[in-house]
């Protein structure tokens, strides 16, 4: 693997990111009541007096939230603590309705895990093992306003008190790839255990960028926090943007100031937001209203028997059981909702052609992964809104098993399914594309684009043997595609000898 | 049978309900001497900060209705209380005696007082109190000082009715109430009980939900009853706590029969007698009150032992430590962006109206504690403040474990002293905070306590006995301050000046 480097005026820089990814967990209600979670809804209509910190309103920690996050966790082979205490961070703001954010600081809820990621699909050797350090639950605070009154803020208090994991990377990033690797990676654990949707456009997920940069093999620098990116590509920019003017900065005798800074998408820069003598003192401590979270081990087992099969292992099961080439198998298990469909279409395939899955894999992935993916692109569809089902692929594939059709017209049918929604067998009976198998009708065309093209047979034969293909086609294309093409073939061989 | 108003203000909690049941008055009748004597002392006392006669008459034609309609009545019904204006009572004011809440009306009852009325209680109105429950006088309120119905003979000056539940112990003692709800942080309930010649228990720290009580120091604050007896206490203690899912540290345990269970017969028990707690000057008559606590409880057949808790002396400091802390986090939330006091002067930013709100709307003690918790949770001094402070009250927590390993209950004082004159301390916050030295420590490791009259000092004013208990034991607790009951004979009341 190449190593990423920054080449400076004067000379190599290595550098060194960590990501703090803030993930919504997937729960119905808060984290310490019971209010709605909808994206988009009516502003401060999903608030109780918890979320609005009424005087009196007392936390109560909700489970679902809790058991999200142990899953998560066990998802990245972390360590889950039995034991575990949520701190009060105090500073005042105004969508901060308690004047602090209840969070865990000292005792989080999940210790150290590992992220495995792989930087190029078809290169099993590009893979890099990416620490984590700690998964922590958190409130999330709301939302101010400012374009609603000429001198005032208005606050949105509906995401107030949304239960967030903060899923904290070690240090072990050394490029804007590494890094758009691990965060999609993480996006896919997420989203296979079902504990955050990964819907970056909507804020259900957001990174902070921690950055320096160093010359190899020195010690790290001095870092810069770029506060909540919420895409891959955003964050990308916003290391490569901030690792180079920091380069600026050290190679023009210039010191690195921790700090805090904000990403501006419009111009893929970083800028200032403010420093660490501008820092706040959170004056965390444990809150009282809350006793500590002890996990006991029926929970944690139930928390483990609902873990699906994750990304890694189906990877591995996909290429080594199925026999899927590591392309395919990356590409199809790089979503959950592409492998779950992926599996539908194994299990109706195999059923439909009484064969076992293994036996229709390959066929099932290449046909996936070329036909349906290239044909639903020109649609600007995806895999979750694709008129053509999983049963409805499987009837077209085993058409395409059976014989009944080639693989060309299997192309043809795909396309009239995504036109008319009709069943593949359906269109293949009304368009009359079944496959001739019929030697003497195929004979009879043979001979006919033979004689036609004598000029071309005798150049064949003269040696040009290339021109095997031109008579294979002229003999489909006259037959509008339906000859068994092996027949053609051994038909073609005999008569030119 | 008591058929006039006198006569009938003068009852308590198990009299008004049985008279009521038995019909020998209507509960109607009852709310309405309670009015009538609340709106005649209030110019003099200050004892409420809000009054509502209409929610006493209410509640009494309620239980008058079910009465008639032969329906089983609640442990309360009939008994109008007042309710220290720290629980939040849905459509009425609730300030915690700050001008940062006035004007604020909750859409929601806290837990305590609903299971009040859901046992027939009703309201005469929200008691005053020390600022957000912040003091041990009643001279931090926002709405002025509540004076004590006690006066030293010969003397008009206006002494302090305790602290933080100063509307509370006034109003019991001076009969404007039968009971009254306080809460207990440090002392707010024994203190102000001990100053004014009521009973007043400080459960185990989660028997009594918090939600709805503006909260002061959250791993503390615990509610209770204040009333004329130790019978009066179990009652209403009984309708007041039990578990409650909205607030995560109450106990889920059953609710025990306090009333049913209460018995003077100490025998077979064993009563602690902290050494620590015999300080050197320490007030003679206090000490005089203790050692007749000793001998009423020995002559209710209990073996006294003397025990030692040694971490005693460092319980005012740790507790100076760990409210204020969890105070200046816990009020946070007053800033002016949704409910309350909001200061906005002319091109004021986010920041501006913090400062201006908070500083218009805190009072002196309470910005003081604010302060003081800022700085013990600040980076570089939480370790040597607020950590430290944690490990001292686990080390308090320790002490009271292994005593009650040997004995069943602890008998100390509740306060130092008798009741001080308004105005002897407000400048002195240290002496102040030295009230609560007896107090602070049951608090710390959140055990039941109450305080019971014992007698009167050479001024005639009342003097109170605490009795400590082991943790979920409020029964003990209880019997024990029945037999100090029994035996004090307390009958001295304030002579009504008023």
């Amino acid at each position: 693997m190449n190593s990423y480097r920054i080449q400076g005026a004067t000379g190599d820089w290595e550098v060194v990111i960590g990501l703090e990814v803030h993930a919504q967990v997937t729960s119905n209600a808060k984290l310490f009541s019971g209010s709605a979670t909808a994206f988009g809804a009516e502003p401060n209509s999903q608030v109780s007096l918890v979320d609005a910190a009424m005087p009196g309103m007392l936390p109560v920690p909700n489970r679902e939230c809790i058991r999200q996050a142990v899953r998560t966790g066990m998802a990245i082979n972390a360590q889950i603590n039995k034991w575990s205490r949520f701190d009060r961070k105090n500073y005042f703001y105004a969508d901060l309705p308690q004047g602090y954010q209840i969070s865990q600081l000292y005792h989080p809820l999940v210790g150290e895990g590992t992220i495995e990621i792989q930087l190029d699909d078809k290169d099993p050797e590009s893979t890099k093992t990416i620490g984590i350090e700690r998964i922590h639950v958190e409130q999330d605070a709301g939302k101010l306003m400012h374009d609603q009154h000429p001198t005032m803020s208005y606050v949105d208090l509906n995401r107030s008190g949304v239960a967030l994991m903060e899923i904290v990377s070690r240090p072990d990033m050394r490029s804007p790839a590494e890094a758009g690797a691990y965060l999609t990676k993480l996006r896919t654990i997420l989203r296979y255990v079902g504990s955050c949707d990964g819907n970056m456009d909507q804020g259900s997920m957001r990174a902070d960028v921690n950055v320096s940069v160093r010359r190899p093999g020195e010690p790290f620098g001095t870092r810069t926090e770029t506060k909540n990116v919420n895409s891959v590509r955003f964050v990308m920019q916003a290391i490569e943007h901030e690792a180079n003017r920091q380069v600026d900065v050290l190679e023009s005798g210039g010191k690195i100031v921790q700090e805090t800074r904000l990403f501006d998408p419009d111009s893929g820069s970083t800028r200032s937001m403010r420093s660490k003598e501008d820092a706040h003192d959170y004056r965390y401590f444990p809150d009282p209203d809350l006793l500590p979270l002890e996990l006991d081990d029926a929970f944690l087992e139930e928390c483990r028997a609902s873990l699906p099969e994750l990304p890694d292992a189906k990877r591995h099961r996909y290429e080594t059981v199925l026999g899927l080439s590591p392309y395919n198998a990356g590409v199809l298990t790089a979503d959950v909702e592409t492998a779950r469909w992926f599996e539908k279409l194994l299990a109706e395939s195999a059923g439909k052609q009484g064969k076992g899955e293994a036996d229709v894999a390959k066929q099932a992935a290449n046909w996936l992964t070329s036909e349906l993916f290239g044909a639903l692109n020109k649609l600007g569809r995806g895999l979750e809104d694709s008129p053509v089902s999983p049963e409805g692929a499987a009837e077209l594939l085993a058409l395409v098993g059976d014989g009944t059709i080639s693989g060309s017209i299997a192309k043809q049918v795909l396309e009239k399914m995504l036109e008319t929604g009709d069943g593949a067998a359906a269109i293949v009976e009304r368009e009359g594309l079944k496959q001739t198998s019929d030697t003497g009708a195929i004979e009879a065309v043979v001979d006919k684009v033979l004689a036609d093209n004598a000029d071309k047979v005798e150049q064949y034969r003269g040696g040009k043997e290339a021109l095997f293909g031109f008579f294979v086609g002229q003999t489909m294309k006259a037959m509008q595609g339906k000859a068994n093409p092996q027949l053609v073939n051994e038909l073609l061989k005999k008569k030119l000898g | 049978m008591p058929n006039n108003a006198n006569e009938l203000t003068e009852l308590g909690i198990a009299a008004i309900r049985e008279g009521v049941a038995k019909g020998e008055f209507t509960a109607t009748e009852v709310a309405a001497a309670f009015n009538a004597a609340v709106a005649a002392a209030q110019p003099a006392l200050n004892a409420f900060i809000v009054t509502t006669p209409e929610k006493a008459l209410d509640a009494a034609a309620k239980v008058d209705a079910d009465r008639a309609a032969g329906k089983a009545l609640g442990k309360m019904a009939g008994v109008p209380i007042g309710m220290k204006d720290l629980f939040a009572t849905k459509g009425v004011q609730t300030t915690a005696a700050s001008r940062i809440l006035e004007g604020f009306t909750p859409e929601y009852e806290s837990t305590v007082s609903s299971k009040l009325w859901d046992a027939g209680a009703g309201m005469l109105g929200k008691l005053n109190l020390d600022q957000f429950a912040m003091g041990s006088s009643n001279e931090t309120s926002a709405f002025g000082n509540v004076i004590s119905p006690w006066r030293r003979p010969g003397d008009t000056a206006p002494l302090a009715p305790g602290g933080s539940s100063g509307g509370s112990s006034a109003a019991v003692a001076a009969r404007l109430a039968p009971a009254a709800t306080g809460t207990d942080t440090g002392g707010s309930i024994r203190q102000p009980a001990a100053f004014t010649g009521i009973s007043g228990i400080k459960p185990t720290y989660g028997r009594c939900s918090r939600w709805g009580i503006v909260a002061f120091a959250s791993s503390l604050d615990q509610a209770g009853p204040m009333a004329r007896d130790v019978r009066d206490c179990a009652i209403m203690l009984e309708a007041m706590a039990g578990f409650d899912p909205k607030d995560a540290t109450s106990l889920d345990l059953p609710v025990p029969a306090w009333e049913a269970g209460l018995s003077g017969d100490l025998r077979g028990k064993k009563v602690g007698i902290p050494r620590e707690y015999r300080m050197d000057g320490m007030d003679p008559d206090v000490a005089k009150s203790w050692d007749d606590g000793i001998a009423w409880l020995k002559d209710a057949g209990a073996e006294i032992v003397d025990i030692s808790l040694p971490h005693t002396k460092y319980a005012l400091p740790t507790y100076y430590i760990i409210a204020p802390a969890e105070a200046s986090s816990n009020l946070a939330r007053y800033d002016g962006v949704r409910y309350g006091l909001r200061e906005l002067p002319d091109g004021a930013n986010l920041q501006d109206m913090y400062a201006a709100t908070r500083a218009a709307g805190f009072g002196a003690e309470v910005k003081r504690r604010i302060l003081i918790g800022t700085y013990v949770l600040s980076a570089g001094f939480y370790d040597a403040y607020y950590t430290q402070a944690q490990k001292v009250r686990t080390l308090i927590s320790h002490d009271f474990k292994n005593a009650f390993t040997e004995v069943d209950v602890i008998l100390a004082p509740t306060a130092p002293t008798a009741a001080f004159a308004l105005g002897e301390k407000s400048d002195d916050p240290l002496a102040m905070y030295l009230n609560d030295v007896f107090s602070v420590p049951a608090s710390l490791a959140g055990l039941p306590a109450m305080s019971v009259p014992a007698g009167v000092d050479r001024n005639g004013l009342p003097l109170g006995l605490q009795v400590i208990g082991k943790a979920f034991d409020e029964q003990g607790v209880l019997n024990a301050g029945l037999a100090i009951e029994q035996r004090a004979g307390f009958s001295a009341k304030p002579a009504k000046w008023w």
